[in-house]
């Protein structure tokens, strides 16, 4: 697994930039911040995991990037892609980018296919557009795909319409009408929450292998560290609106820094070891989005909370690449 | 409460202390639900019959846990709801302290609720918006104690927001003002209001954030311990359910796959579709995942619960198949310990799980 890592070529410009990403919504109950100030850099053919539970700005930082705010949202900061900010493109600008260069599969695959066309048309439709092929390549590259993320039959199951599929089938499909147009950036958003554990699994294979075979960069967003335990080469743990974290998912799974993704780690149930240990729950509730308190926004659930908390804690950066926000300087391991 | 409840528990001899009265309260035999759906056009209709749950037996004791697990379209929650009363079934009994509820008439059945309460899924949306928390909570005792003295409906409203750690301070706000975690403490508030004997949550936990849920299990662990209550607790994973049953039932098409105690579950899966799922669950822990990735996992999509495959159910996805199990339904055996598998081949699979 460490050689896997190394895979990111020595040298080339990272692929994506985000630079002081700023996420912010106009709402009934005051104005809330969903991310305030992230920064951080993707290399070609890295797979990054973005983690956080509900509130924490995970989603909305790949819905700004993507200029997929909700009407209410407003967003600032630079999302660098092949020398081109994002956020400075113009709506038709952006359309060229996704689905081409940028493919983009959610959490819900009920509802991100059109239940009144069929698998073959809605996939048609995409590969026509982007690249440009003749009906009949085009329908050749869909078969081929579905084959790729193991649709059986795909030469018949192409003319069904999306209820005919499970739920595992319909995100399978999902995830290979994303990699159509073979983009160099795929961002899954939760792609195996809505699912069965059992298809869960199969998923978290499927892009597994994905990942291995091409150079595709991948941006992954859960609120399940241990999903992306086997497939994340670097990982930034969120919470309210902050990134907290930043390491390799060994550094994140075997010697995580900040108290915040020592408990998230402690509260994931294991069933790889006989016995297990007893369920700890990280006391207390995120803070409400529309009134963060000042300092650290963990204080109040984290046991190591001192005085220094109330000040807001930099994120301490190390020549490792590594980054906490914390004021204690910690380096637990994990017992494994 | 009893040995088994504890995580460390090390168990052989262990089955019979597993249930802390040898008394069910509760005894479901062979009880099926079936859904049937009218297909085709004017002239070549035809029906077709779901059947959701099929032939599912067990018992449950006072001041136990019983884990229900399965996947979506399993039938775990139809079960829930037959055992409620909410959905007729087509065969068997729920027998509630001796008495078949599905016999009973919708009056009759109304005053057995004050017995057997539910928690749903998700938090927010089972709760009224537009009703404060103490409203909600009271709600069941203004229902069946109309008379009550307004006084004695606060005092007991706060009590219970005590015990499911919330500030009584917080009665009058709305459902909004909470968070999702706190939500559910109101929930199971609202459950054990009338002092029941038997909560069934279904799905309690699966909406909430992963640092969340081990509060919400925690929580319902110790007022069981105190109240003495029985749980049904249905979970569509073995995560987290592991840390709350006694024993555990696992569904798949409808069907009992297995009933076993929980520790001999974990260890030592009698039945291939158990096993599937306890591998199914990620690993936080990089080497491990990617070491387990390697292993046989769950091939193939769960087959149309209109048209089920004959013989036993899960054939089609099971690695160990035989043709046996293609032509003949397995039953639920008693096996060792006491504990119960539907597979022809399950005494001759070892299916234990390594330390780590």
């Amino acid at each position: 697994m460490a050689a896997e890592a190394q895979k990111v070529p020595a040298g080339k410009p990272p692929i994506l930039r985000i630079k002081d990403l700023k996420v912010s919504f106009d709402t009934p109950d005051g104005e809330v911040h969903a991310v305030t100030g992230l920064d951080f850099e993707l290399a070609h053919g890295e797979t990054l995991a973005i983690v956080g539970e509900s509130g924490s700005g995970k989603s909305q930082t790949a819905m700004a990037i993507m200029g997929l705010l909700a009407e209410n949202g407003t967003a600032s900061g630079a999302a660098i892609f092949d020398d081109q900010d994002l956020m400075q493109l113009s709506q038709d600008e952006l359309n060229e980018v996704r689905g081409k260069e940028i493919s983009m599969i959610f959490q819900d695959p009920m509802t991100a296919l059109n239940p009144y066309l069929t698998i073959e048309k809605q996939m048609i439709e995409v590969i026509m557009h982007h690249q440009g092929l003749g009906r009949e390549e085009a329908r050749a590259h869909a078969v081929e795909m579905l084959r790729a993320v193991r649709i059986a039959d795909p030469e018949e199951r192409i003319h069904d319409y999306p209820h005919q599929y499970s739920g595992g089938m319909r995100q399978r499909v999902l995830i290979a009408m994303g990699l159509l147009c073979e983009p160099q950036l795929l961002i899954a958003d939760e792609p195996t929450t809505a699912l069965d554990v059992t298809v869960q699994a199969q998923i978290i294979h499927l892009i597994a292998e994905l990942r291995q075979k091409s150079s595709m960069s991948i941006i992954i967003i859960t609120h399940d560290l241990a999903v992306v335990a086997d497939i994340a080469d670097h990982i930034i743990v969120m919470y309210a609106g902050q990134m907290v974290e930043r390491g390799t998912a060994r550094d994140i799974f075997y010697r995580p820094q900040h108290p915040y993704t020592q408990g998230l780690l402690r509260s994931v149930p294991r069933l790889d070891r006989v016995g297990g240990t007893a369920l700890q729950a990280i006391p207390g509730n995120p803070p409400n989005p529309v009134s963060v308190p000042a300092g650290c926004r963990f204080r109040d659930r984290c046991e190591f909370a001192q005085d220094a908390c109330k000040e807001d804690p930099p994120l301490r950066e190390t020549d490792d690449g590594r980054a906490s926000r914390c004021v204690l300087e910690m380096d637990r391991e994990v017992s494994r | 409460m009893n040995a088994a409840a504890k995580p460390q528990a090390k168990g052989q001899a262990k089955t019979e202390a597993a249930a802390p009265e040898r008394k069910p309260v509760l005894r479901v035999q062979d009880l099926s639900v079936h859904f049937s759906d009218h297909v085709g056009h004017l002239f070549s209709r035809t029906t077709r019959t779901l059947k959701a749950v099929e032939g599912i037996s067990f018992e449950l004791y006072g001041g136990e846990t019983l884990g229900i697990v399965g996947e979506s379209g399993s039938g775990k929650s139809t079960l829930a709801r037959a055992i409620l009363g909410l959905v007729k079934p087509r065969r068997g009994r729920v027998l509630w302290m001796g008495e078949d509820l599905v016999q009973l008439e919708e009056e009759e059945m109304r005053a057995r609720r004050k017995d057997i309460q539910v928690v749903f899924q998700d938090p927010v949306a089972s709760l009224n918006p537009r009703m404060t928390a103490g409203d909600i909570i009271a709600e069941p005792l203004r229902t069946f104690y109309p008379h009550m003295a307004n006084l004695q409906v606060q005092e007991r409203t706060r009590g219970m927001m005590k015990m499911v750690g919330l500030l009584p301070n917080q009665i009058n706000r709305y459902p909004h003002e909470f968070s999702g975690g706190q939500c559910q403490r109101i929930s199971i508030a609202r459950s054990l209001v009338l002092n029941p004997k038997l909560i069934i949550c279904d799905e309690p936990v699966s909406a909430l954030d992963v640092s969340i849920q081990a509060q919400i299990v925690n929580l319902l662990r110790s007022l069981q311990k105190k109240l003495g209550l029985s749980l049904i607790f249905i979970a569509h994973d073995l995560s987290v359910v592991r840390h709350i049953s006694d024993r555990i039932l696992v569904m798949y098409m409808g069907r009992a796959m297995e009933l076993a105690q929980r520790d001999d579950l974990y260890r030592k899966p009698l039945h291939p579709y158990t096993n599937a799922l306890i591998k199914s669950v990620p690993i936080p822990d990089p080497d491990l995942a990617h070491a387990a990735r390697r292993e046989n996992w769950l091939t193939g999509d769960m087959p149309s619960p209109f048209n089920p495959p004959p013989g036993c159910v899960f054939h089609t996805r099971c690695p160990y198949a035989v043709n046996r199990c293609h032509a003949d339904i397995p039953a639920l055996r008693r096996l060792e310990h006491g504990d119960w598998a539907a597979c022809h081949r399950a005494e001759g699979l070892d299916l234990s799980v390594g330390d780590g």
